[in-house]
């Protein structure tokens, strides 16, 4: 049997993480020695039948009362500060990310590279890289914690959430869903291989052959009609969506929200909830004939529109 | 003294020479009981009633543990064991923990310690018996027509959409019970601002009355809105309506928010009136008035407040905003404050003071350690980029378990034990009291502790198999875990053995100050002959005399 | 005072600190009734606050006239309610029954103006499920899905207060009460209250804050 104390660090975050919580550990040995060290020695001194000094003293109260109110309460705002710092680090993906999107449903992970590799229960990454998962669940709320990365999200029917890291080791690690989804929760787990680039470009190369994410939305967008309404149609007026990712956009109640991923999933599911500025509510909604993996598809290709123009036919 | 002892005599004690206790009083037959109004025999009702329910999710624990001894998920199916650990935890927050000191000890000991004849409203008080019952046996046959696999969490929309298993009628059961929080809250409330002896000024009271106090605030204020949120989950697992339902538009989120609006709060309710226990044993047996009363009776209208407003760390890594964490975090560190507090002002009442090592002051004192290791774990969790990693790990489980278990139950039995003769007229045996207190202490860290470094190192809750590096820590585990066992079995035998062959108790056997030792043991029905006058200070102890207490 | 011992509870030292335990109590427990319809409201915010205009389109299919009739009814059993408290208070006997009386006829009343409401938005397929009316859409079903909620529970605690009160008129009737004690109408009085408030607040939410 191994008999490990302490979680491998893959990461960065992993190992300040660590830091807090041995910074942490010290500080409740600490207050463990100032708490427990007076109460024994106080327990043993005053024990009935040992003599000692037992008189009133006149301690001043009040001040021992703040004292121990204020003093804990500075320690706590510094842990506080340390662990909010690294949390901002932790939720907020830095620029130049590589996206991989995850789909979570009973009980299994289903991994898109945007190369069009998938892997199931297995996600392969190069070392160094940044990389940012953009994550949804196909039926109840999931979990996607890879402990070596001291980093975990959970995974939301109806919306995206997001989760980044950056391994700089090579190696298998864990990966648990850890928000309890019922009957084989405990089976939902797989690994995160980390290899290096050059190995990871042999990896995706050697994977089957398939349209990139982009190709498959391009390819979706089409079948299912969509440029049929959004590339110049002369018949149906619809926004156009090159270059809308990332930008803002104002509605026809005079809200402006910005066009993310999660904006662009509820325009093609829930197409009433919000619609733009200057249109009417005329779009159907595809809700129930697209799986999560093909709305993140078209999500991919529309975000590659960006200034270009349609190269889509009707 | 406080008050003056017994001295008009009834027709009873003329002819028998004594007092007729409640247990002879108001009737001897099981219908007596069934119907009693005596906050004293409803007390008893609810420790019979909490110790059921106890039994089974104890059960429920130990086929846990058993199955946790290998990585592989060989003893129970994957849907039994996810069964197995949703009634672990509803029997054990709704029908175990939140009533246990209040239901039983708060509803014994509060009208004695205020001065009074019973609760402001005695027929609620076995209203609230009943229904707390009704909503038990509800919960049970939930699991007896086959269980709920959704963990006591109840999340949607696994639990609204997905789940197979009986929802709706546990979740009914603990509706109901949870009307039984909400009268003994009302209940408590009441009797503490109109019932209290002349002279019993709010700062002349006991600690426990404050904590008391505090936590029926939590429990009128909180208990509503789980109500609510059941109503609503119930709603749209009955009718497919989407409250909480994505596809229909609704947020699974929003049950969160709801859900734990109510279950923060509630661990409150299950540690204040620890704390209110413990401040009575510890100034009993070291012989001194509390350090810093006035400190100690805001603190727990403090965490009483506070802990209105902490709910979202349970939620920092369900999809809420960053600043939503911010807030709730900076939330959580505030409460820890006045439970720190409370610790160091318990230790400081030791100084100086006359120590008598009795079973309820090594509950006492296991409380506080276990409280305050548990506590510190609680400045771990608080610490945002902490939380992201061992959020519904072991870790959580482990500090938890350190508080409810380590405190609150080490913090009831000690209370138990402190009352026992007062409850019962008869001492338990000292010795093995001390012994099972050790047994308990021991047996409690070695199953709890290791959950600590197996959640760091990423073993998840709720899984019924696991990766085999994690097996040390979990053998570990269940191995104080059949110690721990053994340790609440021990109490459960010499309890019911004093109750016929234990000595005698005398009204006061631990020379203490406080209106409920200076009537007999047991009182009788109406609790005082002639209401008592408070007049000192409470804990009027002195440790510079020698004095001897009365062990069994 | 035979009377007084009669209904002095014998935890109590003297009847006005009955009279102010019950009180408290009471107020306690609407406290809790608070949180209770509290819980409902946020519900119905964060939602309204998701989908105004699907809101405000839903809220246009209540019957407005139903639930003003209501508003009318509750506003006035509350003053007949009022009445009855005054008419304890001076331990009128015959008028506190007649008022305790008109309240339960005005509180039946509002009852039965919800049923025929209630059936007139089946009728109109406002019911959520399979049926729901297909002029609205997924989130204006929501707003129906709290209507119901939100009403339902009020109106199973208007049947409580209708019970409740029942149970002290016939107190009354046979001359529980008297000047020196009529806690009972007092605290379902408060509650009586409490539900009319509550309503009150139904009534903006769901009936006029769509209209526009």
């Amino acid at each position: 049997m191994t008999f490990p104390l302490v979680p491998v660090q893959a990461s960065e975050v992993a190992r300040e993480t660590d830091h807090l919580c041995i910074a942490l550990v010290c500080a409740s040995a600490i207050v463990c020695l100032i708490v427990f060290g007076p109460m024994f020695f106080f327990l043993f001194k005053y024990r009935n039948g040992h003599p000692a000094d037992r008189s009133p003293v006149n301690l001043p109260q009040t001040k021992i009362e703040i004292t121990w109110t204020v003093l804990p309460l500075l320690i706590f705002m510094c842990f506080y500060a340390w662990g909010a710092r690294q949390y901002f680090n932790i939720e907020r993906p830095p620029p130049g990310a590589m996206e991989i999107d995850v789909v979570g449903q009973q009980w299994m992970w289903k991994i898109q590279h945007p190369e069009g590799n998938r892997e199931i229960n297995e996600l392969h990454v190069p070392a160094g890289r940044i990389i940012k998962l953009m994550m949804t669940s196909q039926d109840v709320i999931h979990d996607f914690y890879l402990p070596a990365f001291r980093t975990k999200q959970d995974v939301l029917p109806g919306r995206y959430t997001v989760q980044w890291f950056k391994a700089d080791k090579i190696g298998s690690y864990h990966l648990f869903c850890s928000e309890y989804c019922g009957t084989s929760h405990a089976q939902m787990i797989g690994r995160i291989v980390v290899m290096s680039p050059a190995d990871y470009q042999h990896w995706l190369a050697n994977g089957e052959p398939g349209p990139t994410m982009v190709q498959s939305g391009e390819r979706l967008f089409r079948e299912l009609g969509c440029s049929g309404c959004h590339m110049g149609s002369t018949v149906v007026r619809a926004p156009p969506l090159q270059g809308v990712f990332g930008r803002p956009v104002p509605l026809n109640n005079g809200d402006v929200v910005m066009a993310d991923e999660g904006y662009i999933r509820d325009s093609i599911l829930l197409p009433a909830k919000q619609i733009v500025g200057g249109y009417t509510n005329d779009m159907p909604s595809y809700s129930g004939h697209l799986t999560e993996e093909q709305v993140m598809e078209l999500i991919a290709y529309i975000k590659s529109l960006g200034n270009q123009s349609p190269t889509g036919t009707q | 003294m406080n008050a003056t002892l017994p001295q008009t005599e009834t027709e009873f004690t003329r002819t028998r020479g004594r007092v007729p206790s409640y247990f002879e009083e108001g009737g001897r037959t099981v219908g007596s009981w069934l119907l009693t109004t005596d906050h004293k025999r409803i007390g008893i009702l609810y420790l019979y009633s909490i110790l059921f329910y106890f039994t089974i999710a104890a059960i429920a624990a130990a086929i846990i543990r058993l199955e946790l001894i290998t990585p592989q998920g060989d003893l129970v199916s994957a849907e039994t064991y996810n069964k197995l650990f949703t009634i672990h935890g509803t029997l054990m927050v709704w029908f175990f923990l939140i009533p246990s000191i209040p239901s039983v000890l708060g509803n014994f000991v509060i009208p004695l310690m205020i001065g009074a004849k019973d609760l402001a409203f005695p027929r609620l008080n076995l209203l609230s018996w009943y229904l707390f019952n009704i909503g038990g046996l509800i919960a049970l046959y939930a699991v007896a027509i086959g269980g709920v696999d959704t963990g006591w969490t109840f999340y949607t929309p696994y639990s609204s959409a997905f789940t197979n298993s009986h929802v709706v009628t546990m979740v009914a059961g603990v509706f109901i019970a949870g009307f039984s929080s909400i009268l003994t809250g009302v209940n408590f409330i009441v009797t503490i601002h109109k019932l209290r002896a002349p002279g019993l000024t709010w700062f002349k009271m006991p600690i426990f009355l404050w904590s008391n106090y505090a936590t029926s605030v939590i429990l009128v204020m909180a208990t509503p809105v789980l109500a609510m949120t059941l109503v609503l989950l119930s709603i749209e697992r009955i009718w497919g309506v989407g409250v909480f339902d994505p596809k229909l538009g609704g947020d699974p989120v929003l049950f969160q928010h709801l859900f734990w609006f109510y279950s923060h709060p509630a661990v409150y309710i299950m540690i204040l009136p620890g704390m209110g226990v413990v401040s009575e044993l510890v100034t009993c047996f070291a012989r001194k008035p509390i350090f810093g009363y006035h400190f100690v009776a805001f603190a727990s209208v403090a965490i009483a407040l506070i802990g209105f407003v902490v709910w979202g760390h349970h939620m920092f890594t369900a999809g809420t905003s960053i600043y939503s964490g911010l807030f709730f975090s900076l939330m959580s560190y505030l409460v820890a404050v006045p439970s720190a507090i409370k610790v160091f002002n318990w230790t400081m009442t030791l100084y100086r003071g006359r120590i008598f090592l009795t079973t309820p002051m090594l509950y006492a004192l296991g409380f506080i350690g276990l409280f305050t290791i548990g506590g510190l774990t609680g400045l771990f969790v608080a610490a945002l980029a902490i939380d992201v990693h061992v959020t519904d790990t072991y870790f959580i489980v482990a500090h938890f378990h350190y508080i409810m278990v380590g405190g609150m139950v080490t913090g009831f039995l000690g209370g138990l034990h402190y009352w026992w003769p007062k409850i019962t007229g008869r001492l338990y045996p000292e010795n093995l009291g001390r012994l099972s207190a050790l047994i308990i202490f021991i047996g409690f860290n070695l199953t709890f502790f290791p959950q600590y470094i197996m959640g760091y190192l990423g073993m998840v809750r709720r899984y019924h198999s696991y990766a085999p590096e994690f097996q040390i820590y979990h053998v570990m585990s269940s191995a104080g875990a059949s110690i721990l066992g053994v340790g609440y079995i021990l109490p459960l035998i010499y309890l019911i053995w004093s109750l016929k062959h234990g000595k005698k108790a005398p009204a006061n056997p631990w020379n203490a100050t406080g209106l409920e030792w200076q009537t007999t043991s047991p009182p009788p029905k109406h609790n005082f002959i002639e209401t008592p006058v408070v007049t000192r200070e409470p804990y009027q102890y002195s440790p510079e005399v020698e004095e001897r207490m009365i062990y069994g | 005072m035979a009377e007084a011992h009669e209904a002095l509870a014998e935890q109590f030292e003297e009847m006005p600190q009955q009279t102010e335990a019950s009180l408290l109590g009471m107020w306690t427990f609407l406290a809790t009734e608070i949180l209770f319809f509290g819980a409902m409201f946020l519900g119905y915010i964060v939602y309204r606050s998701t989908y105004p205009e699907a809101f405000a389109e839903a809220g246009r299919h209540t019957l407005i006239l139903y639930g003003s009739v209501n508003t009318a009814i509750l506003l006035t059993s509350s003053f007949t309610m009022s009445l009855a408290i005054d008419s304890a208070q001076r331990g009128r006997n015959r008028p506190l029954l007649g008022f305790l009386l008109l309240t339960i006829l005005l509180g039946c009343g509002f009852l039965l103006v919800k049923g025929l409401e209630y059936s007139e938005d089946i009728h109109e397929h406002l019911v959520p499920g399979a049926h729901f009316t297909k002029e609205l859409s997924a989130p204006g079903q929501m707003f129906w899905v709290l209507y119901w909620i939100m009403t339902g529970v009020h109106s199973l605690h208007l049947i409580i207060g209708v019970g409740v009160l029942a149970v002290v008129a016939w107190m009354a009737w046979g001359g529980k009460f008297s000047e020196y004690y009529h806690n009972p109408v007092l605290i379902s009085g408060l509650y009586w209250h409490f539900v009319d408030v509550i309503w009150v607040w139904l009534y903006a939410f769901i009936y006029l804050i769509n209209r526009h």
